[in-house]
């Protein structure tokens, strides 16, 4: 957790990009094991001026109190965004909307906050749309947003979890489906993609066999331009491209029920 | 602190917190009727008859006692026609109430931490240990002949959170519950549960430690869906506009106590956690039973106004501390019980020392007027007189059991803390936990 000398220095000379080998991590963690962070009690405690300072000039109450105080409220979310590639590309693709990025692991979120604070530097005017929190998202998700707050979520390479008693540790399941329809706007969108195939069929047919979610149609799928960074704009994405891997896709919108 | 000292005190702190785990307070429950009260205390279920006064006879098609370990959650459903009892055992028990017949036996593959019957009798759901809802069709056969009915269906989940209370909305639209982890979740209760109940209303969130009971007020008088409260680790008492999941009021039990007038010491001590809710007077009148307190605590809710205030404190003498309370619908008397069995130093062939009190006259309480209103039934004066407290309690002359009474107050503090609030590790500490963890797994492989 305490970083060396080295880091410590780049930091406050923040133009330069962080690199990744000094944020090295475990390859995987276990989302079932309590972690200690700070959990906003609810959504209204988190405080996002500092996510976003551009955003909020004058500091968060101020824009709470203001009577467009929902003007500025976060509509995506990367679940699990690990380097945080998909952000730094969505940032450019939907500059007026803020998103944000939950990872469990420790030194990746610090990484993925030193990134983005490089990259506002370098480009001053941009990257302000986009930040990330350290968090367990599929325990704490309804503590960061408030119902139907998100019209998009994304879940891109998630951990695959293969044995079949941890498979309650995969970030898409039927319980946690529930959660996500609803965080998402009615219409809103969950993308998904993964490269191992087994897992891509369990997250397909969570997805198909809730009743709040239904398969987007491929012509639509194609003209949507977020598609298209799915498979290469994280680092986990450009691995397994680099490795000509397959990948396997499951993108449902979120619908009202039919009474 | 060396490494093998850290070892130790973790050994020591998983023994403390395995004894506290199974300890389990005593519950207590009413018919919506009042016709007849039922009281839980480790594995033991005892029923008594209000309006026949005499015990009731359990008919359980399994034979031999119904529960082989700690019951966890007791219920009737709304209308008075069922009874459920649930716990460690992993089994529930469906009960008709006429003939007291257990009609149903589900068993769960996790023990079980609470129950709940839904409002038209069909459904009964209950919570697993691993944060995981079932619901059973109780019109739907099951596989009835077999002692072993799996038949029950997951409705909902909370991500790997023990869940503490479970409770139906008064018009049964909604399922309530909350967890170890802070959160209360309202769920739709669907026309076709055994699919699932996937559409969340709310999240009530605001208490910021464990959430231990939920209750309901509404008043019958008006057709509004009522109000829900929360009290819990945090020592507060809260009011939620469910549908929406705001906070409308919470009312800070721990600042009206005066734990030793210390309150790091009150929070430290866990001694005014909230142990259970009770709605009485026509969603009126809530009344608190707080952790190390001897007696009850009340609070006026105003329906209207949507305020939670403190009204006043109860004292009982003789170290009585409920574990559990009830009230039938709109009636003038509360039922309190006081118990707990597997503690940890208690002689396992000595019976558990159980106490019943019931506070009567709430129907004419006012908060205006003084306490005279209520008083707290002498033994001969409570329904069913001492042939209930027979039943209820096992045996007439707990009182002369004082001592084993303080020391039941005293095993209870620790369970609850264990049971409920998180162990925080240092770090330190958690280190030497992965490593011992990883040398066994290494043993186990060179075996
Ligand atoms: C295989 S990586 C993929 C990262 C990134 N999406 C990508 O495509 O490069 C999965 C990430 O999810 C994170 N993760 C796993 N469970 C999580 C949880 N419950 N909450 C937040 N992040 C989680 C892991 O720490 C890891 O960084």
């Amino acid at each position: 957790m305490t970083r060396n000398g080295k880091q410590m220095e780049m930091n406050k000379n923040s133009s330069h990009h962080p690199r990744k080998r000094f944020y090295r991590a475990r390859a995987h963690s276990n989302p079932l094991s309590d972690s200690h962070f700070p959990i906003p009690i609810s959504p209204s405690e988190v405080d996002y001026s500092h996510h976003y300072p551009y955003f909020y000039p004058d500091g968060w109450n101020s824009n709470v109190n203001s009577n467009d105080g929902t003007a500025s409220k976060i509509q995506f979310a990367d679940i699990g965004c690990g380097f945080g590639g998909l952000l730094v590309s969505l940032s450019q693709l939907f500059p007026d909307t803020l998103m944000i990025g939950m990872e469990l692991r420790d030194k990746v979120s610090e990484y993925v906050k030193e990134r983005i604070l490089a990259l506002r530097m370098s480009i001053p005017g941009q990257y302000e749309n986009i930040s990330v929190v350290r968090t367990n998202s599929m325990k704490y998700l309804p503590n960061y947003f408030t119902k139907k707050q998100l019209t998009k979520m994304f879940f891109l390479f998630p951990d695959p979890h293969f044995k079949e008693k941890n498979h309650r540790r995969r970030v898409i399941s039927p319980h946690l489906l529930d959660e996500y329809a609803y965080t998402l706007q009615t219409g809103g969108i969950i993308y998904t993609i993964t490269d191992v195939e087994e897992l891509g069929d369990w997250m397909r047919s969570c997805l198909e066999e809730h009743p709040l979610f239904q398969a987007v149609p491929e012509h639509e799928l194609e003209a949507d331009p977020v598609v298209k960074l799915l498979s290469g704009a994280t680092e986990e994405g450009q691995k397994v491209a680099r490795n000509e891997g397959q990948t396997f896709q499951a993108i449902y919108r979120r619908i009202e029920l039919e009474d | 602190m060396s490494e093998k000292e850290i070892t130790e005190r973790i050994m020591e702190d998983d023994e403390i917190h395995k004894k506290g785990g199974e300890v389990s307070p005593a519950l207590i429950s009413i018919h919506p009727l009042e016709e007849s009260i039922a009281v839980a205390i480790g594995s033991e279920l005892r029923v008594f008859d209000l309006v026949g006064t005499k015990p009731v006879v359990l008919h359980d098609h399994a034979g031999g006692p119904s529960h082989s370990d700690s019951i966890r959650s007791i219920c009737f459903g709304a209308k008075g026609t069922l009874f459920a009892s649930a716990g460690d055992d992993k089994l529930v028990k469906i009960w008709k109430v006429d003939s007291w017949k257990c009609i149903r036996t589900v068993s769960s593959e996790k023990r079980v931490t609470a129950v709940s019957i839904s409002h038209d009798g069909l459904f009964v759901c209950l919570a697993d240990k691993f944060g995981v809802v079932w619901v059973v069709d109780l019109n739907s056969q099951g596989e009835n002949q077999c002692p072993v009915d799996k038949s029950a269906s997951p409705l909902l989940g909370h991500y790997c959170s023990i869940i503490t209370s479970l409770e139906f909305s008064p018009d049964g639209r909604f399922i309530v519950s909350a967890d170890r982890d802070f959160k209360i979740r309202i769920t739709v209760f669907p026309k076709k549960p055994l699919k699932g109940a996937h559409e969340i209303q709310s999240f009530c969130l605001g208490h910021t430690d464990f959430v231990s009971c939920l209750a309901f007020a509404f008043s019958t008088d008006d057709s509004s869906q009522g109000f829900l409260l929360s009290g819990g680790g945090d020592s507060t008492v809260r009011l939620w506009d469910y549908l929406s999941g705001s906070l409308l009021d919470t009312c800070d039990i721990g600042s009206k106590l005066a734990c030793n007038g210390d309150k790091s010491k009150v929070k430290e001590d866990g001694c005014s956690v909230v142990t259970d809710l009770c709605v009485c007077h026509n969603g009126s009148l809530v009344s608190v039973s707080v952790q190390s307190f001897h007696g009850v605590i009340l609070l006026n809710c105003n329906l209207i106004a949507k305020t939670l205030s403190f009204s006043m404190a109860i004292p009982i003498v003789g170290n009585f501390i409920p574990t559990s309370m009830a009230t039938g619908n709109n009636s003038d008397h509360l039922w309190m019980v006081m118990g707990a069995s597997g503690l940890p130093s208690a002689d396992p062939n000595v019976m558990y020392p159980v106490r019943v009190k019931v506070i009567a006259g709430l129907k004419k309480f006012h908060s205006d007027i003084e306490v005279q209103n209520l008083s707290i039934l002498k033994d001969d004066d409570i329904p069913g007189s001492k042939d209930s407290l027979m039943v209820l309690q096992g045996s007439l002359d707990v009182e002369k059991d004082e001592d084993s009474l303080v020391h039941t107050a005293e095993a209870l503090k620790t369970a609850m803390r264990n049971l409920l609030i998180k162990r925080q590790y240092s770090v330190e500490k958690r280190e030497v936990r992965k490593k011992s963890r990883n040398d066994r797994k290494l043993k186990r492989k060179v075996v």
